[in-house]
Formats: C-alpha cells, sequence, structure tokens
C-alpha cells in the first residue's frame, strides 16, 4: 500500500507531468484561462490517462514476449488515437450530457503528448500493471491540479498592469515559471516521508 | 509552380517569418524539455527536423492516395515509423544522446510542428516543396531550440557543448536548467520574438486554436472555448 501512496504522491506533486516533466504544455497554456474549461479538459485528460495505460500495458507484454519491443511507439500512438476516437463516439450517441461537458477535449488528446509520454514511462520505469494504473491516475490528477492552479494565477493576472513587451504569453510563461518554482518546493517530500 | 524562386520562400518562411516554436508556438513541450544543454537541444532539433523531412515527402507523395476522412490516422503511422527509425538509429549510434532525450524522443510523434505541417502543407503540395517547407522548419526548430538550450546552458551550468565558457568565479545558477528556468527563457525570448515582429508590423505570436493540427476535427474550437487566437477580450 506504501509503495502505491508513493508514486501516487510522486506524480501529482514532486514530478508533476506540467511542471516538471514539461508533458502536456499544449492544453497547459492554451485551455486554462477559464476554470471551468480546464477542469474539464484535465477530467477528461485523467480519464484517457488511465484507460489508455490499462489498454497499452497488456500489449506490450504481448509485444515483448513476440520481440517485436521497436514498435512500440507506432503501436502505442495507434491504440490510443482508435481508443480516443472510440470513447466519444460513445460518448456522443449515449451519454450527449457528458459529452458535452468532456468529450469536446478529446480530439485534442490524441496529440497530447502526457498521455503517450505517461503509457511509455509506465514501461520505462518498469512498473507493475497496478503501480502503472496509480501512476497514470496520479499524473492525470496531478495534471488537474497545476492546470487548476494556473487557471487561477490567469485569473488574477488579469486584472494587472503588465509591461506592454511582456503581454499576452511572455507573461503566461513567466507566471507558469513561478508556479513551477513553487513545485520545487516538493522535491524531497515523498523519499523523507515513506524513508 | 516549381520554380526555384517559391522554393526557396517555402524554405525560407519556416526559420524567422513562420518559425514553428516562436511565432507558431507549436512543439512547445520538447523546447522546454530538452534545452537543459546546448548539446540535447541540437540533438532533438535535428531528430525532429529529420523527421520532419521524410515525413512531409511522404505524405505529399500520398496525398491523392490517402482518403479524406482517416487522414489523420494515416499521418500518424507516417511520423511514427519515421520516429522509430530515428529512435533506433540515435539508440545504435549516439546512445549519449539516447540517455539524455529519454522519453522525448518517441514523444516527436505527438509533436505538433510535425503533424501541423501535414495537415497545413504536405497534404496539399507536390513533394519538392514539402520537402522544401519541412526542411525549413526543421532549421527554424533546431535554430529556435539552439538559442534556448545556449541561453539556458551557460547561465545554467556556466558552459557551452561542456566546455566551460563563464569564469570560475561566477557560480552557475542551476535554476536555469531546472524546470522553472525553462518557462522563464522561453518567456523572455518569446518577448523578444514578439518586439522584433511588432517592429516589421506583424502582430504578436499567441497561443489558439489556428496552429493546432487538430482543429478541423475538434468541436472544442468549433465551440471557441479555447483561448481566442488573438488573444482578444483579456486586454484592455
Amino acid at each position: 500500500m506504501k509503495v502505491y501512496l508513493a508514486i501516487l504522491l510522486t506524480a501529482i506533486l514532486t514530478n508533476n507531468y506540467i511542471l516538471s516533466k514539461f508533458l502536456g504544455i499544449c492544453p497547459f497554456l492554451g485551455v486554462s484561462k477559464k476554470l471551468n474549461t480546464a477542469v474539464g479538459m484535465s477530467l477528461a485528460v485523467i480519464f484517457v490517462m488511465v484507460l489508455s495505460s490499462a489498454v497499452t500495458y497488456p500489449l506490450n507484454t504481448f509485444l515483448d514476449n513476440h520481440n517485436l519491443g521497436y514498435l512500440q511507439t507506432i503501436v502505442f500512438i495507434l491504440v490510443i488515437a482508435a481508443l480516443v476516437q472510440l470513447v466519444e463516439i460513445v460518448l456522443r450517441k449515449y451519454i450527449p450530457a457528458l459529452y458535452n461537458s468532456l468529450g469536446i477535449y478529446l480530439p485534442l488528446i490524441t496529440t497530447n503528448c502526457a498521455v503517450l509520454g505517461v503509457t511509455i514511462l509506465n514501461i520505462d520505469s518498469g512498473y507493475t500493471f497496478a503501480e502503472s494504473m496509480v501512476n497514470s491516475f496520479g499524473s492525470g490528477v496531478g495534471f488537474l491540479v497545476a492546470m487548476v492552479m494556473f487557471a487561477g494565477v490567469r485569473s488574477r493576472m488579469e486584472s494587472c498592469d503588465i509591461p506592454k513587451f511582456l503581454q499576452g504569453l511572455p507573461i503566461t510563461l513567466v507566471a507558469a515559471s513561478l508556479v513551477s518554482l513553487s513545485f520545487l518546493g516538493f522535491t524531497g517530500l515523498v523519499e523523507n516521508m515513506f524513508a | 509552380m516549381a520554380d526555384k524562386k517559391s522554393l526557396r520562400h517555402e524554405f525560407t518562411k519556416g526559420i524567422l517569418k513562420e518559425n514553428p516554436v516562436l511565432r507558431l508556438v507549436l512543439g512547445t513541450c520538447p523546447t522546454l524539455a530538452t534545452t537543459t544543454s546546448l548539446e540535447s537541444a541540437i540533438g532533438m532539433g535535428i531528430s525532429a527536423a529529420i523527421v520532419l523531412v521524410c515525413s512531409n515527402i511522404v505524405i505529399s507523395a500520398l496525398r491523392k492516395v490517402i482518403p479524406q476522412k482517416v487522414r489523420i490516422p494515416c499521418y500518424i503511422v507516417v511520423i511514427a515509423g519515421f520516429v522509430t527509425i530515428v529512435q533506433m538509429l540515435v539508440q545504435a549510434f549516439l546512445p549519449a544522446l539516447d540517455e539524455q532525450l529519454g522519453v522525448y524522443l518517441p514523444l516527436i510523434v505527438v509533436n505538433c510542428i510535425i503533424l501541423g505541417r501535414a495537415e497545413a502543407f504536405a497534404g496539399k503540395n507536390p513533394v519538392l516543396a514539402s520537402a522544401m517547407d519541412g526542411l525549413g522548419m526543421g532549421v527554424g526548430f533546431t535554430a529556435a531550440l539552439t538559442i534556448m538550450g545556449g541561453v539556458r546552458e551557460l547561465l545554467g551550468s556556466g558552459t557551452l557543448l561542456g566546455f566551460q565558457i563563464l569564469p570560475e568565479s561566477i557560480p552557475p545558477m542551476t535554476i536555469f536548467i531546472l524546470a522553472p528556468g525553462g518557462f522563464f527563457v522561453f518567456g523572455l525570448l518569446m518577448a523578444c520574438a514578439n518586439r522584433l515582429a511588432e517592429r516589421k508590423g506583424k502582430p504578436k505570436a499567441e497561443l489558439g486554436c489556428a496552429g493546432c493540427p487538430m482543429a478541423k476535427q475538434c468541436t472544442a474550437a468549433q465551440k471557441e472555448v479555447c483561448d481566442k487566437p488573438n488573444g482578444e477580450g483579456d486586454k484592455q
């Protein structure tokens, strides 16, 4: 149990996907202006991350058993793309309410590097199936935390008097730098907690 | 169409006028993640450029064969194939670079520059022009990464390509090779690029749905829940 908690906290705080691994920067900068879109996007990301890890993990074992490890990248991206399409179609047909709040972000997630990143990192870190599920969920939650925090920072920034040369994207990136700096404070936290 | 002048235009536009990183704001993840040293930045730039040129050529050659409805999955397969080739070459001949780039090497597949160029250019234009477009975009990407990597390595470890540049008496500012330094240097670089663009009367670079390769599929973009392309409405 301790192992799972350690993986979960590491994924959310110390190894945050956005703020320390730089995966999924496009939605982080692009969809974080309003809180509700940020939350919708992040929930969709959590869902797709867990689902695609659950599917790609057994597939990787299959590839390894047949000495096809070099096909990993191609197979993973295709499976993720197909899965996302499928989920979108099913949601649109059967649960329109959920589709309107989460489903509209799904096409964007196909090309989100955080999703492919988490599936590959699960394998690279040598996690078991249960551990990789926990890691995927934790990474998704870390994504949500970073998005929500950053949406708050951006809404405060709107009422600020920003120097002209920094207006727009530059000040957003500098603000992201400060948010990421605050997450550096968590370094070593998990190791010490479970030492 | 394929006269020398227009080919040269396809090549040069990617370097300055439509620089993928600084003007179109695409491929931000590798730009931030792999620029902790000049060496890995250049390695990433060149790997992505090779994939970009090869996939542009193949996609452009197949543009009349690929059905319109399933073009995105087809593009992804072509791109993933070339990424695997580059990945195996790097693992075989440059194992040190492979270790530095780590997971970001296979993640070239989801680099929006490559899918973006396939969708915006290679799917509609002849082979030679697409190759030049890919080459220009690749050089522009490598150039932006080189600047980022140079600044971050110089300030963060006082070296360039491993050679000591700053005198030992100046302690290196380690923060620049950590995550916050990446965002910070990118922000300032973007401010400089915006300033230069403004002087020439061009609009500022903004993140928006315009550059995103998935924009046509994306209902979110159609409903405009993403930020507006020109950032209107949040200023004043």
